[in-house]
C-alpha cells in the first residue's frame, strides 16, 4: 500500500538547556491536504520546523519522508527533499527583481553567466498555472507585500518543492490578500502539494485547513479535523484552558475632547512625499479610537508626529487645549501623555538597564525619586517593586532583571504598568499585543479597556483586525498617509474595513 | 593639454581599480576601509619585483610580474580583513582603520630594513625602479601610454560582467543585501564575502602599483599612498557602488587630481598665481563637498557592515 503521508516526524525531542522546546511530538503531513499547526508563542512550533529543516538535531525522533527514513543535516538536504518554506519575514533581496529573486541560488547558467530566458518561461507558467499573477521584472521594493509573498511562493515552486511551508502567512496581508492566498493554497494542494500552516488564527485555520495539530509548551496535544471541531476547542486544546476571545466593554459615552489633531502633516524618512498627509480627528475622554490600516501607511509617522519623535511639518495638535505641536517629549510626558511604543526595543526599554530603572525612566527627575541630582534608590525599588506587583511582571531576579533578559510579553506589561501608573490622561498604544501569546493578549486588552472606563483618552494604533475590532469603540482607516474614513465597529464589517485598507473605498473627511 | 588627459587617465585608472575593489568588498557586504593599506602592500610586491628583475629583462616580463605580486600581495593583505570581519565578527571600520595604519608602517620598517642590509648608510624608505618603470610606458606621439590604463579599462569590463551577467555577481550582492535570503537559498554567504574582500584586495593591489608608477620613478613608503584609497572610497560612494558610474567618478577625480601636475602648463592658470598646493588640495576639497550633497541619498549594500551570524534571525 502506498505511503498516504508526505512527510511524518515521529516523537521528535529536542533540549535546550533549562527547558525542553519539543517533548516527543509527532506531525504527520498527508499528501495534498493543508495541515495548520497551532500553538501560542513559545509552544515549540519553530524549534519544530528547525528540525524539519535541519537547524536543529534533535535529540530523540525520526523524520520521515514518503515512509522512508531521512536524515535532515542541513537546509540544502531539507531542499533536496523538496522541503520550501514561505517565512513570516520574507526572505527576498528588495533591490533585485521578481525574477532574480526566485532563480537566487539555483541559477539557471552556462559557464556561470545566467540564462534568464528559460527561468523567465518556467516562472510566468507556473504563475498562470497556480493564480500567482506578478510582474517577473518587477523590482522587490517596488511591489506590494501580496506580491512579494506570492514571489516566495514561486520560489517553492521554481524548485519542484513538495512540501510547502507558510509561516504565519496571514499577518501582513490585508482581508482581501488574505482571501487570494487561502485560494492560492487550496489550488496548490488541488495540484497534489502537501501544505503545512503555521498559525494563532483560528478564524483562518476553521476556513483553509484540513486537519491542524496543536502544541502546548513544547507538548504535543493532539490532531483533530477541522470539520468536526469548534474554534472554541481548538484555543483551549492551545492554551489549556477556556479563554475569552471576546472583550467585555459596557457602553460609555464619550466626554470632553482630550486630544485634538488639525491637519497634521509629518515627512518621511525614507521618502520624499509627506508620510502624514494633512490628518484631523480627535479623540474624546472615555473613548477608544483606532487607527486601523496596513503596515507603512503613516501610521508610525502619526503616532511619531503625536509623542514628539518626529517634527510635525504642518497642522496643530492639542492636548486638554493646550498646544504641543512643539512641544518637548518630557512635556508632553508630564501633561498626561502616555506612549506604549510600536517598537519597545527601540522606543519602549533600555535594554542594558534593569527592570527597575526602565520603570523610572521618565519619572526619575520627580522629587521622589531624585534629592540634589542623586538617585533615591530606596524609593525607586520600591516604587518598581510595586508596579511588578501589581502589574505581575514576571523576571528573573525581580526589579534588578537586566531588561534584555526578560520574555517578550514581560517586558511588555513592564512598558504598560509604567504608562498605565503615570495616570494619563491620553494613553497612545501602538501594536500593544504584537507578537505575545494570548493569555498576555487578554491581559493587555483588559488594561486599556479598564483606562477608558476610569475616563481616559485612548489611541490604539493596530494592524490586527480582530484586536481593531473588538477593542475600539470608533475606527479610523489609513491609507498612504490619510485618514480615508471612519467606521463604527458595532456595523461594520471586516470586508468593508478591507476596502478602505486598500484604498479602494474612501470617504471624504 | 596631452599632459593634463595622460596624468587625468592615469589617475582615473588608480581610483577606478581601488574603487572596483572596494566595490566588490561592499556589494557582498564588507565595508573595506582598509583600501589605503591594501594599496601600499600591492605598491610594496610590485615595487620589489621591480626592483629584483634584472635589467633585461623584457617589457611583457616585468608588466606581467609585477601586477601579479601587486595582486598576490594585497589579496594576501586583505586576508587580515576577511578574517577578522568574515570569521572573528570584528567591527570592520576599526578593522580597516588598522589596516591602513599598519600598511604604511609595516612597508616603511620593511624596506628600510632592506635598504639598510644593501648599505648601511642607506636609512631612507624609498625604493627605485627607473628601468622597470619604462616597461610599461608606450610613446605616441607625445602622450605616452600607459599599460595600466588599458588594464584599468579591461579590469572596468570584467567587473561588470561579473557583477550583472554572472551567477557569482548575483550570489555576492545577494549577500550584501539580504545575508539571510541568500542563505535561506543555500548560498555560503562566509565564502561569498571572502570572494568579495579578496577581489578588493586585488584590485586594490594593482591600484597602488599603479598609483606609485603613475608619475615618479621611485617611492618613498613613508608616504603611504597620501589618501588615495578614501579618494577612491568617495569615488565608489560617488559611483553609488556601480561600476560604470564609478569609472565616471574616477574620470571626473582624476582630472582634478591631474591638475596639480599640470597646471603650470596652462597660461591662464599659471597666471592666477594660486598656490600650488591649492592644486594639491582639489580632490580632496572636491570629495568632501560632493560626500556632503550626495551620501543622503546613498544606495549602499543593505546589510554591509553588520557581521553576519548564521544563528540569527
Amino acid at each position: 500500500m502506498e505511503n498516504q503521508y508526505a512527510i511524518e516526524m515521529l516523537g521528535i525531542t529536542k533540549r535546550f538547556p533549562g527547558i525542553i522546546a519539543n517533548d516527543n511530538i509527532t506531525l504527520q503531513l498527508k499528501k495534498g491536504e493543508i495541515h495548520a499547526l497551532l500553538g501560542e508563542n513559545g509552544a515549540g512550533k519553530s524549534t519544530l520546523m528547525s528540525v524539519l529543516f535541519g537547524l536543529y538535531q534533535p535529540e530523540a525522533g525520526v523524520i520521515k519522508k514518503d515512509g522512508q527514513e531521512v536524515a535532515i543535516r542541513n537546509p540544502n538536504d531539507a531542499t533536496a527533499l523538496g522541503i520550501g518554506m514561505v517565512h513570516q519575514h520574507f526572505k527576498l533581496v528588495e533591490c533585485f527583481t521578481v525574477l532574480d529573486n526566485i532563480i537566487m541560488g539555483v541559477e539557471p547558467n552556462r559557464f556561470g553567466f545566467l540564462q534568464k530566458k528559460e527561468a523567465r518561461r518556467k516562472v510566468k507558467e507556473l504563475s498562470e498555472r497556480y493564480g500567482l499573477h506578478v510582474d517577473p521584472d518587477a523590482k522587490i521594493e517596488d511591489i506590494t507585500v501580496g506580491m512579494q509573498q506570492r514571489t516566495e511562493i514561486l520560489k517553492m515552486l521554481y524548485r519542484d518543492n513538495e512540501i510547502l511551508i507558510f509561516d504565519e502567512p496571514t499577518a501582513v496581508l490585508t482581508p482581501q490578500e488574505i482571501d487570494e492566498l487561502m485560494q492560492i493554497m487550496r489550488n496548490l494542494a488541488a495540484e497534489g502539494k502537501s501544505i503545512l500552516f503555521i498559525s494563532h488564527k483560528l478564524a483562518e485555520i476553521m476556513a483553509v485547513a484540513d486537519r491542524c495539530s496543536v502544541l502546548r509548551k513544547g507538548k504535543y496535544i493532539g490532531t483533530v479535523e477541522t470539520k468536526n471541531t469548534t474554534m472554541e476547542e481548538l484555543s483551549a486544546m492551545m492554551v489549556g484552558r477556556n479563554v475569552n476571545f471576546h472583550v467585555e466593554k459596557v457602553e460609555k459615552t464619550p466626554g470632553d475632547v482630550v486630544l485634538k489633531v488639525e491637519n497634521m502633516t509629518v515627512a518621511s524618512r525614507v521618502h520624499k512625499n509627506n508620510a502624514v498627509r494633512g490628518v484631523s480627528f480627535e479623540v474624546r475622554a472615555g473613548e477608544i479610537v483606532c487607527i486601523a490600516g496596513i503596515d507603512g501607511n503613516g501610521q508610525t509617522e502619526l503616532v511619531y508626529g503625536l509623542t514628539g519623535l518626529e517634527p510635525v511639518t504642518e497642522g496643530k495638535v492639542t492636548l486638554k487645549g493646550t498646544d504641543i505641536t512643539k512641544a518637548p517629549i518630557r512635556s508632553r510626558n508630564t501633561m498626561g501623555m502616555s506612549h506604549i511604543p510600536e517598537d519597545r526595543h527601540k522606543h519602549g526599554l533600555v535594554l542594558d538597564y534593569t527592570l527597575e530603572d526602565n520603570i523610572v525612566l521618565q519619572r526619575y527627575f520627580e522629587p521622589e525619586f531624585t534629592r540634589g541630582g542623586f538617585l533615591r534608590r530606596k524609593n525607586i525599588r520600591g516604587y518598581a517593586e510595586r508596579l511588578i506587583e501589581q502589574y505581575d511582571v514576571r523576571s528573573g531576579q525581580g526589579a534588578v532583571t537586566s531588561a534584555r533578559s526578560m520574555s517578550g510579553g514581560n517586558q511588555q506589561k513592564a512598558i504598560v504598568a509604567r504608562e498605565i501608573d503615570r495616570d494619563p490622561e491620553l494613553l497612545i498604544a501602538v501594536q500593544p499585543t504584537r507578537g505575545l501569546d494570548v493569555g498576555a493578549i487578554e491581559y493587555i486588552h483588559r488594561q486599556i479597556v479598564a483606562e477608558r472606563d476610569a475616563g481616559k483618552a485612548v489611541l490604539l494604533v493596530s494592524l490586527e483586525m480582530d484586536e481593531v475590532m473588538d477593542v475600539s469603540d470608533r475606527i479610523l482607516v489609513m491609507y498612504e498617509g490619510e485618514i480615508v474614513g471612519q467606521l463604527d465597529p458595532r456595523t461594520t464589517t471586516a470586508e468593508e474595513m478591507g476596502l478602505y485598507m486598500a484604498g479602494a473605498k474612501r470617504e471624504e473627511m | 593639454m596631452t599632459l593634463l588627459i595622460q596624468y587625468m587617465l592615469i589617475f582615473a585608472s588608480v581610483l577606478l581599480l581601488v574603487a572596483l575593489g572596494g566595490c566588490f568588498s561592499e556589494h557582498s557586504g564588507v565595508i573595506n576601509i582598509g583600501l589605503e593599506g591594501i594599496m601600499v602592500f600591492g605598491a610594496l610586491g610590485g615595487a620589489l619585483v621591480m626592483k629584483y628583475l634584472p635589467e633585461n629583462a623584457s617589457a611583457a616580463t616585468v608588466i606581467f610580474l609585477s601586477i601579479m605580486a601587486a595582486m598576490l600581495v594585497g589579496m594576501l593583505y586583505s586576508l587580515l580583513l576577511a578574517v577578522a570581519a568574515i570569521n572573528l565578527k570584528a567591527d570592520q571600520t576599526l578593522v580597516g582603520t588598522a589596516m591602513n595604519l599598519l600598511g604604511t608602517a609595516a612597508a616603511t620598517v620593511f624596506v628600510k630594513a632592506m635598504n639598510t642590509a644593501e648599505n648601511p648608510d642607506n636609512v631612507s624608505s624609498t625604493i627605485q625602479y627607473i628601468s622597470a618603470k619604462k616597461a610599461f610606458i608606450v610613446d605616441i606621439g607625445g602622450f605616452e601610454f600607459n599599460w595600466f590604463m588599458l588594464l584599468a579599462l579591461i579590469l572596468l569590463v570584467i567587473s561588470w560582467v561579473l557583477l550583472y551577467k554572472t551567477k557569482f555577481g548575483l550570489r555576492l550582492q545577494a549577500c550584501g543585501e539580504h545575508p539571510q535570503a541568500a542563505d535561506s537559498v543555500g548560498i555560503n554567504v562566509y565564502s561569498m564575502r571572502y570572494a568579495g574582500v579578496l577581489i578588493s584586495g586585488l584590485l586594490g593591489g594593482v591600484g597602488g602599483l599603479v598609483y606609485i608608477t603613475a608619475g615618479v620613478s621611485e617611492w618613498k613608503f613613508e608616504n603611504g599612498v597620501a589618501g588615495f584609497g578614501f579618494l577612491a572610497l568617495a569615488v565608489m560612494i560617488f559611483g553609488q557602488w556601480k561600476p560604470i558610474r564609478i569609472a565616471m567618478a574616477a574620470l571626473l577625480f582624476g582630472l582634478f587630481r591631474s591638475l596639480s601636475n599640470v597646471y603650470t602648463g596652462f597660461d591662464f592658470l599659471a597666471r592666477l598665481n594660486i598656490p600650488s598646493s591649492v592644486y594639491n588640495m582639489l580632490p580632496y576639497i572636491i570629495s568632501l563637498v560632493v560626500l556632503a550633497l550626495t551620501s543622503s541619498k546613498s544606495h549602499a549594500p543593505k546589510a554591509e557592515g553588520i557581521p553576519y551570524d548564521k544563528g540569527s534571525r
